[in-house]
Parts: C-alpha cells; sequence; structure tokens
C-alpha cells in the first residue's frame, strides 16, 4: 500500500512573477530552471509556463519539509510525458532529502487560472501489509 | 574590508530589500539582526532579492548559500555577500 509522507501547495501570483522575469530576464530563468526545461520560448504563454513550473519547485520544497532548508530550483526538474502528464525529476540535494524522508514517488498537479498558476506535489512510501 | 565597504555593502543590500522584499516595514529602519520573513519578506520575494543581489555584487549564490539563514537579516546576508566577494 502507499502512505502520503509529504504534501506541498504553491501559488504564484502570473503579474508578480512577470515583473521578475522582466527585471531580472535571461538570469532569472537560469536560476529557476534547467536546460530545456522551459518549452515555450516566447509568447503570452511563457510567462505562465515558467510560473508553474516555479510554483512545482516550491510545491516539491514543500512536500520534502525543506521549507526551512530551501535548495536550489533547479535540483527539481519538472518533466512532461507526451500526454501531458507532469512527472518529477530530482537531483543534487534535494533527491538526497527526498532519500532521507523515504519518498519513493511523487505526484505532481499544475494549474493555471487568470493571473495565478498553482502546484500540488504528494510524495508518497510504498509499504507491505503485514 | 573597510568600514565605509561594510557601511556602502549594508545601504546596498538595504535598497534592494526595499526595492524587491516586499516588506511591511521601511527596509533603512530595519535592525540588522531583524528577521527579514517575519518583516513579510516571502519565498517569492527572496527569489527577487536574491537575484538583485547576485547582479548588484556580481555574485551568484551557490546551493549551500541557498539556505534560509542566509537571507533572513541585513547582517546574514551582508556576511555571505562578504563571503562571495571574497571568493
Amino acid at each position: 500500500v502507499s502512505r502520503i509522507v509529504g504534501i506541498g501547495l504553491d501559488v504564484v501570483d502570473l503579474r508578480r512573477f512577470a515583473r521578475l522575469l522582466e527585471r531580472h530576464g535571461p538570469a532569472a530563468l537560469r536560476r529557476i530552471c534547467r536546460d530545456g526545461e522551459v518549452r515555450i520560448a516566447e509568447g503570452p504563454g511563457r510567462i505562465a509556463h515558467v510560473a508553474g513550473l516555479f510554483a512545482a519547485k516550491e510545491a516539491t520544497m514543500k512536500a520534502l519539509g525543506l521549507v526551512e532548508d530551501p535548495c536550489d530550483w533547479r535540483h527539481i526538474e519538472v518533466l512532461r510525458s507526451p500526454s501531458g502528464a507532469c512527472d518529477l525529476a530530482l537531483h543534487g540535494r534535494v533527491r538526497e532529502a527526498a532519500t532521507r524522508l523515504g519518498a519513493e514517488s511523487f505526484a505532481l498537479s499544475l494549474s493555471h487560472e487568470g493571473d495565478y498558476a498553482t502546484a500540488v506535489v504528494i510524495t508518497t512510501i510504498h509499504e507491505t501489509t503485514p | 574590508m573597510t568600514d565605509s565597504t561594510t557601511a556602502a555593502r549594508t545601504d546596498s543590500i538595504r535598497r534592494i530589500l526595499k526595492e524587491h522584499g516586499r516588506l511591511s516595514v521601511n527596509a533603512a529602519e530595519l535592525a540588522d539582526d531583524a528577521d527579514l520573513y517575519q518583516a513579510g519578506m516571502t519565498s517569492h520575494a527572496s527569489v527577487n532579492v536574491m537575484l538583485a543581489l547576485e547582479g548588484e555584487f556580481d555574485v551568484e549564490f551557490p546551493d549551500h548559500m541557498l539556505r534560509r539563514g542566509v537571507f533572513e537579516s541585513v547582517s546574514a546576508i551582508r556576511s555571505a555577500i562578504d563571503e562571495l566577494v571574497r571568493g
């Protein structure tokens, strides 16, 4: 059976996030995203896309109990399957934290509505029943 | 490091906190050791602060310094900047 060991939720205001990207441009993207992670290069959907990635990374840190000890956002990678489903790949210190927690699988859900992007991450471990 | 360098860095940090920290109090009037998160800085605002600090001082915070404690006060930020500038 699976048991939930962590849950994280994050909401990003797209207007504030747009200002962050305007102010810091490529530097902001380099600090938040891994190479190839940003799939929308230009256009109005780009801000919502990157804000969703950021929300997913913040939600992952919360689910892993890293709020008081945040990590490099680039150590959390948001993957997309051809069907559009989201998944996570963890690297570096975030992966170590997940291992310590015993987290074996992750569920990520992203949503955009109006001026907000949201993400929920649930981490689970698998237990065998006696 | 001279007193004037320390003062200049502190002024720059306070200016960045005022512009990007979304604090509920005036950054210029905060004590050096006042808790910035208690003063209203969110994790999202801290991203803005971090990027602005990197641009201002031409440094990059490495992974081991991306900790809450590094950004929790003016003095903590100044210590981190001093360390990064020294190389």
